[in-house]
């Protein structure tokens, strides 16, 4: 940036924004002006849009025979929850933790170090952007003596979901991947959970959870994936996952898709 | 267990125990559905109130919906019940009690006098027979003054608290966040941060940065760093600058345990935060947040109703004299306030319940992005407590919290609640606006854009531009 502010020609120079410097210090929405009390039009449909976005996240159908495609060939298992629609998904929780007993013939029993479990949860708009990607920077690192499960696609999913897919395939940990709770800011995040001897009734604090994967300023699919396998090889040599598996970088807390 | 029973369209219900009972009455909400113990269709549900119209008052001083020996906030309701103030309703049942609140008796002064001898479930149950109008109607009969450097719950006023968060506790970004709400007249009940990082020595450090800041401009107002109460205790022992204690709270001993607190843990804080003696005005030195689910979410609800648990966590808070108590009523998400309607009515229960039972009451108006609601549903709660009287209002920039990721109002909705209804500042802080030229004479507040010099040099000399 030039040091010397450009000189101004014509009758009515803007005045600087008296904003300029503390905008730089936050992404909040400061300065917005007023149109007597309200805010105004422009700061009213910005905000409206972005809430928008978000609500289109939460409420946006996954296309599971796509996004299975896209992670494997041939695809990628496809499963769901209890939950038979996004209303009711919101409302119990609890179903979204349960695999319909009719998916589990799809679910070949095998004996496997690791399961991978890709789940629409609060944003599948954030799973169909990111999953791909994701899934195959995790795969390009995974050491090759540790035997993966099939890859699973779940839908109308929580996370713990995955302990009972993972417990169907034979799996000793899984790592779920979700869609995590749209934001104005970033309606597309995802996080991954990882669960060492997942089971049906496993606790949140039993799980390592890294969150804000995205690409406006989160965690990148490298960073994540690095953060993921290292973890996930920790989880099978320690054979515990949760607050015992905590390091300073990490956060083993379910967050709002648990 | 008493069974209570009612007859309708033919069928007769019964409700076997309080707790059933008042779970069945209860207007319909998500949290109770998902608990399994909803009324399972309309005429259950109104045959329950129907049922619950019939209950004693005096009933709910025998039958508790939490047992005495196992939880310590059961012991704290029965035990520390004022049998005298409870007096003049004692012959009532639930159904007379709607009817005396609603009638012209029941004035600002009875009703200061007889919230120690009600009990949070009679609060609770009398509540469920109630329409939206008569929660507002009693409401605004209620008057609770609490006092710290500003003096909050005068009739006429609504305050806000200033929630200048940041998604990496920046000190800078605070800051200007909370630059900006002190120009839009926000911050009379509190400057109030929820940290990122739930340690002391950030938590020092907001503060510090806060007091300097209140002191600099010699702002009438409290500030706060919404840290755990343990970190609280610490950070006081080390000599931070600490107006109020901060803690969420439940209606159950277990809950509260899910949050890592007990009743001799917010006594020792209490007495910590008065021996230090900075209010000017009062010494009303802690702050509670609440809101409807916080049992279920922590399995400790005891087969009890949320709304009833959430009343239950009022008598936790009024045992400590607060300035301040919250419902962040939007904020656990749809799977106990489904969407604008339930959350609306759950604004305006438990601003009721608070101030029925004596309490300092003010309200986070606010939903996620998984709700079913929207900024319309928050502009129709915060209009209807603005209306019931609330104490304050939680406000961020724009509506939009960016370090929580969830919405609330916005400091420009505290304005416009203000203006259209006659409501004004905290007198202290009104003051200070007057005085520094943020406000015209006529208390309206200058912008930027027209009459900018006092809040451009408010903002030059809080660092934001080179003047």
């Amino acid at each position: 940036m030039a040091e010397q502010p450009p000189v101004r020609h014509g009758p009515d120079p803007q005045p600087p924004d008296p904003w300029a410097r503390l905008r730089a210090a936050t992404p909040a929405r400061i300065g917005l002006g007023q149109v007597g009390d309200a805010q105004p039009t422009r700061a009213v449909l910005a905000f409206q849009a972005a809430h928008a976005l978000a609500r289109d996240a939460v409420h946006a159908r996954l296309d599971a025979a796509a996004l299975a495609a896209a992670l494997a060939d041939p695809p990628a298992i496809r499963v769901r929850s209890l939950a038979p629609d996004r209303p009711t998904y919101l409302r119990r929780p609890d179903l979204g933790r349960r695999l319909d007993p009719a998916c589990l013939p799809s679910l070949p029993k095998g004996d496997h170090d690791l399961a991978l479990v890709v789940v629409d949860g609060l944003s599948a708009t954030g799973i169909t952007a990111h999953a791909p990607a994701l899934v195959a920077a995790i795969l390009a690192r995974l050491p090759r003596h540790l035997g993966l499960a099939p890859l699973v696609v779940a839908e109308e999913g929580r996370v713990a979901l995955g302990d009972e897919i993972a417990e169907a395939l034979g799996a000793r940990a899984v790592v779920v991947i979700i869609g995590e709770r749209p934001g104005l800011t970033v309606p597309d995040s995802v996080g991954a959970y990882l669960t060492y001897a997942p089971k049906r009734g496993t606790r949140d604090a039993e799980r390592n959870c890294i969150s804000n994967i995205h690409r406006n300023g989160g965690l990148s699919y490298a960073a994540a994936a690095d953060k993921i396998v290292w973890l996930a090889g920790e989880m099978l040599r320690r054979r515990l996952s949760g607050v015992a598996l905590k390091d300073d970088q990490l956060v083993s807390l379910a967050g709002s898709a648990s | 267990m008493a069974a209570f029973t009612a007859d309708l369209g033919g069928t007769r219900y019964v409700f076997a125990g309080l707790a059933g009972l008042l779970a069945a009455a209860s207007p319909p909400r998500s949290g109770d559905e998902l608990a399994g113990i909803a009324a399972t269709n309309a005429a259950h549900r109104a045959a329950a109130q129907q049922a619950l119209a019939d209950v004693p008052l005096a009933h709910f001083l025998d039958a508790v919906v939490v047992p005495y020996e196992n939880d310590e906030v059961t012991r704290l309701i029965i035990d520390g019940h004022d049998a005298a103030a409870f007096a003049p309703v004692a012959h009532m049942t639930v159904g007379d009690f709607r009817d005396w609140l609603l009638s012209d008796a029941a004035t600002t002064p009875v009703l200061t006098a007889l919230a120690p001898g009600l009990t949070p479930e009679m609060v609770a149950a009398v509540s469920k027979l109630m329409r939206n109008q008569d929660l507002i109607a009693v409401a605004r009969k209620c008057r609770v003054e609490v006092a710290f450097r500003t003096t909050l719950g005068l009739p006429g006023r609504l305050a806000s608290r200033l929630q200048p968060n940041h998604p990496s506790d920046d000190p800078a970004g605070i800051v200007a966040a909370t630059l900006d709400g002190l120009l839009l007249g926000s911050g009379d009940a509190l400057i109030g941060v929820n940290p990122v990082t739930d340690s002391v020595g950030n938590a020092i450090t907001l503060l510090e940065v806060l007091d300097e800041l209140r002191q600099r401009h010699a702002i009438p107002t409290q500030s706060c760093v919404l840290t755990h109460v343990t970190n609280t205790i610490e950070i006081m022992a080390r000599g931070g600058p600490v107006d109020l204690v901060f803690q969420s709270i439940a209606g159950t001993e277990a809950a509260n345990r899910g949050f890592g607190v007990d009743l001799a843990i917010l006594r020792e804080a209490h007495e910590a935060a008065l021996s230090l003696k900075r209010g000017t005005l009062g010494n009303n030195v802690m702050y509670f947040e609440t809101g409807q689910g916080s049992a279920l979410s922590a399995d400790a609800h005891h087969g009890v109703d949320q709304q009833t648990l959430e009343a239950r966590a009022y008598a936790v808070a009024r045992a400590f004299r607060p300035l301040l108590v919250n419902t962040v009523v939007g904020f656990i998400g749809p799977e106990y306030l489904y969407d604008g309607k339930q959350i609306i009515r759950a604004g305006l229960e438990d601003h009721f319940c608070g101030k029925l039972l004596g309490l300092p009451m003010g309200v986070d108006v606010c939903y996620t992005n998984h709700a079913e609601a929207d900024q319309d549903d928050m502009d129709t709660l915060a209009t209807l407590l603005a209306i019931a009287g609330v104490n304050f209002l939680i406000a961020v920039p724009g509506a939009d919290d960016v370090m929580l990721n969830y919405q609330s109002l916005s400091f420009h909705d505290i304005l416009y609640l203000r203006s259209t209804l006659g409501l004004r500042p905290a007198p202290e802080f009104e003051a200070w606006l007057a005085e520094t030229g943020l406000a015209r004479p006529d208390g309206r507040l200058r912008t930027l854009d027209r009459d900018a010099l006092p809040a451009q040099r408010f903002l030059a000399l809080a660092g934001g531009t080179d003047g």
